[in-house]
């Protein structure tokens, strides 16, 4: 079987198995099936990537030929964010068994079935090249993943997922109005057909507030300042896993269908001329990356604090964006990709925290370096990663970001990237400082290092994080070829 | 020493790191991690001194480790400034140990895997520096080297030692990503490399104001050089065992800033390129403002690590003052400044520790007739002193020669006026230790009979004076390689 043929099925294991799963018993099969469809979905992504770099891959759904029927059209962008969804959820499976039995001791069959539904609709998302199968995939991935965040085990979850339901519907409301203006303008509802026929019927009104409605709508899904209210507590008070799921994927799709757009769909030159995007964007970008930093720096729920930290790192992603050049998009793909190694890391570090003492408060983490030193060397270390210490991957991404803002004049930029940077360490300090320096509060009952079930995945993360940091080949390449295939005439042209 | 292996520079670099988790690895066993602490120790001083023959013959042997990006490689090359520096660290290792050792286990510490296996990072931390071929490796193994000895630092863990030893990782840290990491950034924008070249890679790409400013980052960014006003973290590091204050606080971690300082001024600007930025005349100033501040602190400190630390400030001030005057003269009495005074302030630590040992004092003031008590280690003390100050024989004469000089023939009058001045002031702060421990009486009640620190301490601090006197005679070594500098 051709990888052309293959590719779908990254897709559809997790949409079959989630099926299944749901109407399996007891707390081990929903899991073991569970993680065994992400491993198939991303040992497919993994082999589409390489024959998508070389040339781009169409699969016709039911043989009738795009634009008619549904096609998926891989090249190196998309290849690449699913590759990263993927992994992501393969990685991080390993983690939840332990995690989840504690938190979501009932029914797991329906909630691991619906964490299959948030995956398959991230991957078909990324995968397809149909403007209205994003909506719909779109769709089945927010409702999903509304669900799972309500698993969380506090109350406010509850309020959080309904929340985020209001703010994420609206986005994906706003991302429907869009499509349906692009086909009352084209008939087409094809990506690379809208490519083809949007040039005849540019600068019309029409089509200028069908790309306005998509870039804000999907700012919304990206947590985009001033759009990010939904994401702090969502990611709070969500299950653990759930949280370290939706830190590595949910931003980045949403990021990915953006660009998609403006530089595929509708073409870059156009979109910058028509939106001043390059302000805009780069304005709410470093908003974004100081808001973010800043409201980091005085949260004492670490998930809280980490949540923040991931509104600033959009920041840097959509700087990347902002800057419209190669350098830019590749910096805005690298980040992506490392900020996810990144941010699944932590959560991880700081999940294994909350299911060894039950609280992440800031002030109930005194003095726990010396009974848990493993969890906590964790936490440092990818902590030096998202402030971008050289040997981490967070190191790449923010220099090729630097590199990208110099080339395009924007001194004053490296300044401002260093500066939240120095926010990134203190944040990470104040938790080093209250882990090692402080004494565990008096009457506190003395803890177990965590089990091995939860730092194994952590700690594998946490070596991702430095691997990537110096073989670079892989995700630079990657992210250089998505650049050039979304900027280059017509990416998703054959 | 040609008949030495010629290891690979990384290998080198790797010695002590392997040693160090040998130790960690051996944590059950105090004998097995003293054993490994010696054999490392050697080992790596074979292997620095292996490399000597092929850096005497001019050559440079060079490795590319990995290429982590285009154009940011981890790569390793042995040139004679890194060559002085390695050699500095690693033969005075191997004196430290014993030291180390004896005074780990006679002054009562607990932890001493931790401290020993942290101990051989620092120095894989040192000679990584040492060998760097770019400004990247280079900041790696400078963060490496900062985050290594905060361990050492906090080793006791009171409130006092965990509180200078956040001064110390903040200033070292803040200093280094706050104005290194952006001045690196913008050399490589500029330039498009960051690998060190004979005669600098600046000139040409950068006009005289932005090489000033950039100037400014680097030094004010290279915190282990203690120019003022980042030169807290030094004396707070003193909260540290006097171990850690000897090897490293005198030797390791401070070398290594005045050796980047050192390897800026003339493997990346170059010394022509620095003679026409306007702006190092301001940092040079700044050096010897530090340089006169320091020894005016340095004469009220009661405390004698204390003293003995902001004495280190003013001394690495010298060096500094050394790269600026832009003058080979001057850079060339830098570079054997490091030596002279890394194996003078070494003694002076070491003495202060076995005085510790030896009667618990720590105050200058305390230290009345102790020469009847501790002859060979207040002996040693005045050696060191002598060296420090540059006085014949010793050693830190020919480096102290060389800066005056270079600072006359740079015509700059007062740093030439700072120079004597600050001998002067060596000599106030330094001396009188020597002289209230031989020529005052001893307090009432401590009998005059022989009570040294233990034979693990007192001999290595015999070593390193002996050392720094043979230096006035071998001076011959670090000159020549420093003269291979600009060769």
């Amino acid at each position: 079987m051709a990888i052309v043929d293959l590719m779908p099925f990254s897709v559809l294991a997790p949409l079959i198995a989630s099926g299944v799963v749901a109407l399996l018993p007891g707390r081990f099969w929903p899991w073991a099936i569970t993680l065994l469809a992400a491993i198939v979905a991303t040992v497919i992504a993994a082999l589409t990537l390489p024959a998508a770099l070389e040339s781009t891959l169409s699969y016709p759904f039911g043989n009738w030929p795009p634009p008619i029927g549904i096609e998926y059209r891989v090249d190196a962008a998309n290849a690449f964010v699913a590759l990263l969804v993927a992994g992501m959820a393969a990685l991080s499976l390993p983690w939840a068994k332990v995690s989840i039995d504690r938190e979501v001791p009932e029914r797991q069959g329906a909630f691991y079935a619906l964490f299959l539904l948030a995956l398959a609709g991230l991957l078909g998302i990324t995968l397809t090249g149909d403007a209205f199968n994003v909506f719909v995939f779109l769709e089945i991935s927010s409702l999903a993943t509304y669900a799972l965040i309500a698993h969380g085990r506090d109350r406010r979850a509850l309020l959080a997922s309904f929340r985020y339901l209001i703010m994420g519907t609206i986005g994906a409301t706003f991302l429907l109005i869009g499509i349906a203006l692009l086909y009352m303008m084209t008939g087409t509802l094809n990506m690379a057909d809208l490519a083809v026929r949007l040039p005849e019927v540019q600068h019309t009104r029409t089509v200028d507030a069908a790309l306005a409605f998509i870039v804000v709508g999907m700012g919304l899904k990206l947590a985009m300042l001033p759009l990010h209210l939904w994401l702090p507590n969502a990611y709070a008070y969500a299950p653990n896993f759930v949280t370290i799921f939706l830190a590595g994927t949910a931003t980045k799709v949403a990021l990915y269908v953006m660009v998609r757009f403006i530089f595929t769909v509708f073409g870059g030159e156009y979109s910058f001329t028509v939106l001043p995007l390059a302000i805009v964007l780069m304005a709410l970008g470093v908003a974004g990356m100081f808001a973010g930093s800043w409201v980091a720096m005085f949260q004492d729920h670490l998930k809280r604090m980490l949540a923040y930290s991931s509104v600033a790192q959009v920041g840097y992603m959509v700087l990347g964006v902002s800057l419209f050049s190669a350098a830019g998009l590749t910096a805005a793909f690298l980040h992506m990709f490392n900020h996810a190694l990144i941010k699944v890391a932590l959560f991880m570090a700081v999940g294994t925290i909350m299911y060894r003492i039950g609280s992440i408060k800031l002030q109930d983490i005194r003095g726990l370096g010396r009974q848990m030193p493993w969890t906590l060397t964790a936490f440092a270390l990818a902590g030096l990663s998202i402030i971008g210490v050289p040997t981490t991957a967070g190191f790449i991404s923010k220099w090729y970001l630097i590199l990208a803002a110099a080339e395009a004049g924007h001194w004053w930029l490296v300044g401002l990237i260093v500066i939240t940077s120095m926010m990134a360490v203190y944040y990470i300090w104040r938790v080093i400082e209250a882990a090692w320096m402080q004494e565990r509060p008096a009457g506190s009952p003395a803890v177990r290092e965590a089990p091995l079930a939860l730092l194994a995945p952590t700690w594998l993360m946490v070596a991702l994080n430095f691997y990537f940091g110096i073989d670079t080949r892989l995700t630079v390449g990657a992210s250089t070829a998505a650049a050039e295939a979304l900027l280059g005439v017509g990416g998703l042209m054959p | 020493m040609n008949w030495l292996p010629q290891v690979s520079p990384l290998t080198v670099v790797l010695i002590p790191f392997i040693g160090a988790a040998l130790i960690g690895l051996a944590a059950r066993s105090w004998k097995t991690q003293q054993l490994i602490s010696w054999t490392t120790s050697a080992l790596f001083l074979l292997a620095v001194l292996g490399q000597l023959g092929a850096v005497l013959a001019g050559e440079t042997p060079r490795q590319l480790v990995w290429e982590i990006l285009p154009g940011l490689p981890i790569a390793f090359s042995i040139e004679p400034l890194g060559m002085i520096f390695a050699l500095l660290a690693s033969s005075l290792w191997i004196v430290a140990t014993p030291y180390a050792i004896g005074y780990m286990v006679n002054g009562g510490y607990t932890s001493l895997a931790r401290f020993f296996a942290c101990y051989a990072i620092a120095l894989g931390a040192a000679a990584g520096i040492a060998f760097a071929d770019n400004l990247l490796t280079m900041f790696i193994f400078y963060e490496i080297l900062s985050v290594s000895t905060y361990p050492l630092v906090a080793h006791t863990g009171t409130a006092k030692a965990r509180q200078g030893a956040r001064t110390y990782l903040g200033i070292l840290l803040l200093t280094s990503i706050c104005f290194w990491l952006p001045a690196m950034i913008w050399t490589f924008i500029a330039t498009g490399t960051l690998e060190f070249a004979q005669g600098g890679i600046l000139a040409g790409h950068l006009g005289p104001t932005q090489a000033g400013l950039l100037l400014l980052l680097f030094m004010f960014g290279t915190g282990k050089a203690a120019l003022m006003p980042f030169h807290r973290w030094l004396p707070s590091a003193m909260v540290a065992p006097t171990p850690v204050s000897a090897l490293l606080h005198a030797v390791a971690v401070v070398k290594a800033g005045v050796f980047v300082a050192l390897k800026l001024a003339l493997y990346v600007f170059g010394l022509d390129f620095l003679a026409e930025i306007p702006l190092t005349d301001f940092v040079l100033y700044v050096a010897t403002f530090t340089m006169i501040a320091a020894s005016l602190i340095a004469i009220h400190q009661d405390n004698l690590k204390a003293r003995l630390a902001y004495s280190t400030v003013s001394q690495l001030a010298y060096i500094v003052v050394g790269a600026l005057l832009a003058t080979q003269v001057a850079a060339i009495g830098g570079g054997m400044h490091m030596v002279m005074h890394g194996y003078g302030k070494i003694t002076l630590f070491f003495c202060a520790g076995a005085i510790y040992l030896a009667s618990h004092k720590t105050l200058v003031s305390e230290l009345d007739g102790i020469g009847r008590r501790m002859p060979f280690t207040m002996a040693a003390f005045l050696l060191g002193a002598l060296c420090v100050i540059g006085i014949p024989p010793m050693g830190g004469l020919w480096s102290k020669w060389h800066l005056v000089t270079g600072a006359f023939e740079a015509g700059h009058a007062v740093v030439l006026a700072a120079f004597l001045l600050s001998t002067l002031l060596n000599i106030a702060y330094l001396l009188p230790p020597v002289l209230r421990a031989f020529l005052k009486p001893l307090p009432e009640g401590e009998p005059a009979t022989l009570k040294e620190a233990p034979l693990m301490c007192v001999v290595p601090l015999t070593l390193t004076a002996a050392g720094s006197m043979v230096l006035f005679f071998a001076a011959g070594l670090p000159h020549r390689l420093m003269q291979l500098v600009f060769a």
